[in-house]
């Protein structure tokens, strides 16, 4: 089957905040750019991101990018790559301002000022004091920075495809010429041809059975890369968020315990005093996550079941929790119905943000690594945000580094393709059949006619990924766990859909990211299995201990089953490199 | 499951490639047994175990995405907030009015993102910028609550009887909260235009007062009060 053509300088898959970032970029310097976007764009998953944006803007008290970075690299375990800690923090500042001066309603000092709250592993001179670093827009960052970055769009007039679905990445000899992409609203399939093609397709917390993750975070990034030939780094490392609501998953954010709210067990007790006396409920959130899940285990849960613990913010009084946290009163109000302002949230560890992703460098071009085991980049090839390991996080994301990733490498990402293009970046021409190659999904979701349904498959995933690998892991689990998805991977060849329409097909859909979510948590498990130590958000019964010596490096997984390394980029252009320590001694 | 434990729902089903027209649907759901709360959480539940077809928009599930807006027993609302214990049986579910239907619960959006373009929804300033942040009191900060938390669910602007009429001509509740949005914002300086963009008979002045945007508004907003600021603006610049 032949399908149009359609060519673009850039196609950006994803309408989040780093798809969007590097959007403005690249319209502005009048670039023919196309978006796609499976959902119109303010429906993307940053839009949920509440508590902010980390800069050091020293707005509240003194602050420096070099804390801020100190931070990072600790929190991150020292598995983040120092060299592109360093350019996001140092842009952080600069990042806030662009986002300000487009319009973001930032909440404000009364200086007039953007307002900035504490956050987890936020310190002051190199571990010190508790920073207040964490720019805001009440508690809802995240939807007023999605929809500032939106409407920037419309006045830079950049071209969106929405509600396109991208299916897979069309792969010539010499990197990649575009994506292949079906229309959900008619069916109609086209190859978009582009001079650089830009992933950033967000998470996939939907591997998860309880997550905090929207419905539409299902890995189509990851997916897309594998199926390419190329590796995803760091895989095991998912972020589990202290505070899910308990039964829906919802988020709480890390604010309410910035502004002075406290987790305590079945007795009352404000437990984090006792895992972490100096950073206590605003520890990096891995520690909140594994004392949250110790308290449970070991009986001091609350509840009927000894199934969650309580978030308790009543004592801040009413005036507070209506002006800084009013999205996580009315959410906690719809789904625990409880407020706050009166009664303790119920909440529970809950799957959150991968740390991993598509290896980048820090101009967010995609590597792979040669037989020699040396970087390579991938011709054509980008990716920013949650969907690209550049490696800004390592082990474990800090609170509001999030925000602040997706608009420094989006940016650096616009930036550095409009160079390349300047500097002659050129077509690279795909034949008919990969093409045809990059089509294939969709053909086996049209063609099987019998077979289990995509729920079925989805939900015994997302039982096994939740049993077997969650907030602790160990080898015998997920030697189990292993098997199961390998029966599972092989009963997804088999799936169908019973609905074949053209109009609006979200059956089609969810199949074809039943596809991403299989190839994402494959992924994770090899990766788990393969690490024998504990390091930030990966923690094991059977290897409790961080091993430096064998374990200071990055996993790569490619989708034949195959495992390399890349190694920890400790040198810091403009600095001397954060010298590796036990993590409690520095925070 | 008996049809007593079961709750009783109504639903629009409509797929223009098969059916000739529009019909209502009837499904049973035992909401205890499945655990579900919210009526997405049927909706859900009904396509992954019963009906495939069923066909809708979601996304977040918890209210800030303003993907799953649409009409249930008679009112607009979000699918992922809306109560199953707070609703009368059988439980009516069919598209926002007012937009046309593509497939069952989804409805075409165009016209709505267009209204909301020609708010020209994006800060305009024409001094150079600075080094850092543009400051903004508190007090100055505080006129945009209520106005930026919009999250484009359409529900208001679909309920809205004008919108109906005139849908090419009148912007509509969501996009007119949009205007003001910037309007109030003490860091635009683009007021003037943007009061006088809006003097045409339909933009702005076909709105009636009915106040069903206000009824409707998931969010809590208001947008007939945005729009009556409007006016007031543009009473004042006309002194």
């Amino acid at each position: 089957m032949k399908v149009a053509t359609h060519t673009f300088d850039a196609v950006i898959v994803g309408g989040g905040g780093a798809g969007l970032r590097a959007a403005i970029e690249l319209s502005q310097s009048g670039l023919n750019v196309a978006i796609l976007s499976k959902v119109f764009p303010t429906r993307s998953h940053t839009v949920s991101a509440q508590g902010g944006i980390n800069a050091a803007l020293g707005n509240v008290e003194p602050d420096d990018w070099k804390w801020h970075m100190y931070d990072t690299v600790v929190g991150s375990d020292f598995l983040g790559d120092q060299d592109a800690i360093e350019y996001m923090c140092k842009f952080a500042p600069q990042s806030i301002y662009e986002l300000e001066h487009m319009g973001l309603p930032f909440s404000r000092l009364d200086d007039g000022k953007i307002y900035q709250r504490a956050f987890g592993g936020a310190t002051r001179e190199y571990g010190k004091e508790q920073a207040h670093r964490t720019c805001a827009a009440a508690d809802r960052t995240g939807h007023a920075m999605l929809h500032t970055l939106y409407q920037k769009n419309i006045q830079a007039k950049a071209r969106f495809f929405n509600e396109w679905f991208a299916i897979d990445l069309v792969k010539t000899k010499e990197g990649v010429a575009g994506v292949t992409a079906i229309c959900i609203e008619t069916g109609e399939t086209i190859f978009v041809k582009a001079r650089a093609t830009i992933l950033t397709t967000g998470g996939a917390g939907r591997i998860f059975a309880s997550t905090t993750n929207a419905h539409i975070n299902t890995g189509d990034g990851f997916g897309m890369a594998l199926r390419a030939g190329y590796p995803l780094q760091d895989m095991e490392f998912w972020q589990f968020h202290p505070t899910g609501i308990y039964g829906s998953g919802s988020l709480i954010s890390e604010s309410v315990r910035g502004e002075g709210g406290y987790l305590v067990n079945k007795n009352g007790e404000r437990f984090m005093e006792r895992y972490a006396p100096h950073l206590k409920d605003l520890s990096c959130r891995d520690i909140v996550s594994r004392s949250a899940a110790i308290e449970i285990r070991e009986g001091r849960g609350c509840g009927p079941k000894g199934d969650y613990i309580l978030l308790k913010a009543d004592h801040l009084g009413p005036e507070l929790i209506k002006t800084r946290l009013p999205g996580i009163r009315e959410l906690a109000m719809t789904f625990a119905g409880v407020d706050p302002v009166k009664d303790p949230i119920p909440v529970v560890p809950t799957c959150h943000y991968l740390m991993g992703g598509i290896p980048t460098n820090y101009h967010a071009q995609a590597l792979t690594v040669n037989a020699r085991g040396a970087d390579e980049i991938i011709n054509g090839l980008y990716s920013a945000g949650e969907a690209a390991c550049v490696s800004v996080h390592g082990a474990n994301r800090l609170g509001a580094n999030s925000l602040l990733d997706l608009v420094v490498f989006g940016r650096a990402a616009g930036i550095h393709v409009r160079e390349s293009i300047e500097q002659g970046l050129h077509f690279s021409d795909a034949s008919d059949t990969d093409i045809e190659e990059a089509l294939s999904r969709v053909y086996r979701w049209n063609g099987n006619q019998k077979g289990e349904s995509v729920d079925e498959i989805r939900t015994a995933l997302q039982k096994v990924m939740q049993d077997d690998f969650g907030v602790f892991r160990e080898a015998s689990t997920m030697k189990q766990g292993f098997a199961k998805l390998e029966e599972l991977k092989d009963r997804l060849s088999y799936a169908c859909i019973k609905d074949k329409s053209a109009c609006f097909n979200t059956a089609r859909i969810e199949a074809l990211e039943l596809d991403n979510l299989m190839a994402t948590a494959v992924a994770t498990a090899h990766s788990a299995n393969e690490r024998t130590e504990s390091r930030g958000a990966h923690a094991r019964y059977d290897y409790p201990d961080r091993d430096d010596q064998h374990w200071l490096k990055h996993t790569l997984y490619f989708d034949d089953g195959r495992i390399d390394f890349r190694q920890v980029n400790m040198k810091p252009e403009g600095m001397p490199p954060i010298i590796l320590k036990a993590r409690e001694e520095n925070h | 499951m008996s049809e007593k434990q079961a709750m009783h729902f109504s639903i629009y089903r409509f797929n223009p490639e098969t059916d000739a027209k529009p019909y209502m649907q009837d499904f049973y759901v035992d909401v205890k047994e499945h655990n579900c709360n919210m009526v997405l959480d049927v909706l859900l539940l009904i396509k992954n175990k019963m009906d495939e077809t069923l066909t809708l928009r979601r996304s977040c599930r918890e209210g800030v995405c303003g993907s799953d807006g649409m009409n249930i027993n008679g009112k607009n609302r979000l699918a992922c907030t809306t109560h199953l214990s707070k609703l009368d049986q059988p439980i009516v579910i069919r598209p926002l009015p007012g937009l046309p239907v593509v497939r069952d619960l989804v409805v075409d959006m165009t016209q709505f993102y267009a209204q909301y373009e020609k708010a020209k929804p994006f800060l305009q300033n024409d001094q150079p910028t600075p080094a850092t942040e543009r400051l903004q009191s508190p007090a100055e900060r505080a006129k945009l609550d209520g106005l930026y938390e919009c999250i484009l669910c359409a529900c208001c602007t679909s309920s809205c009887p004008s919108f109906w009429w005139n849908p090419d001509k009148y912007m509509g509740p969501a996009a007119l909260l949009q205007s003001y949005r910037f309007i109030a914002d003490s860091r635009d300086t683009a007021k003037q235009e943007r009061l006088a963009d809006l003097t045409d008979p339909f933009s702005l002045f076909r709105c009636r007062g009915i106040m069903n945007c206000v009824d409707v508004c998931p969010k809590d907003l208001n947008p007939l009060e945005a729009i009556n600021n409007i006016k007031e603006e543009m009473l004042e610049e006309s002194v």
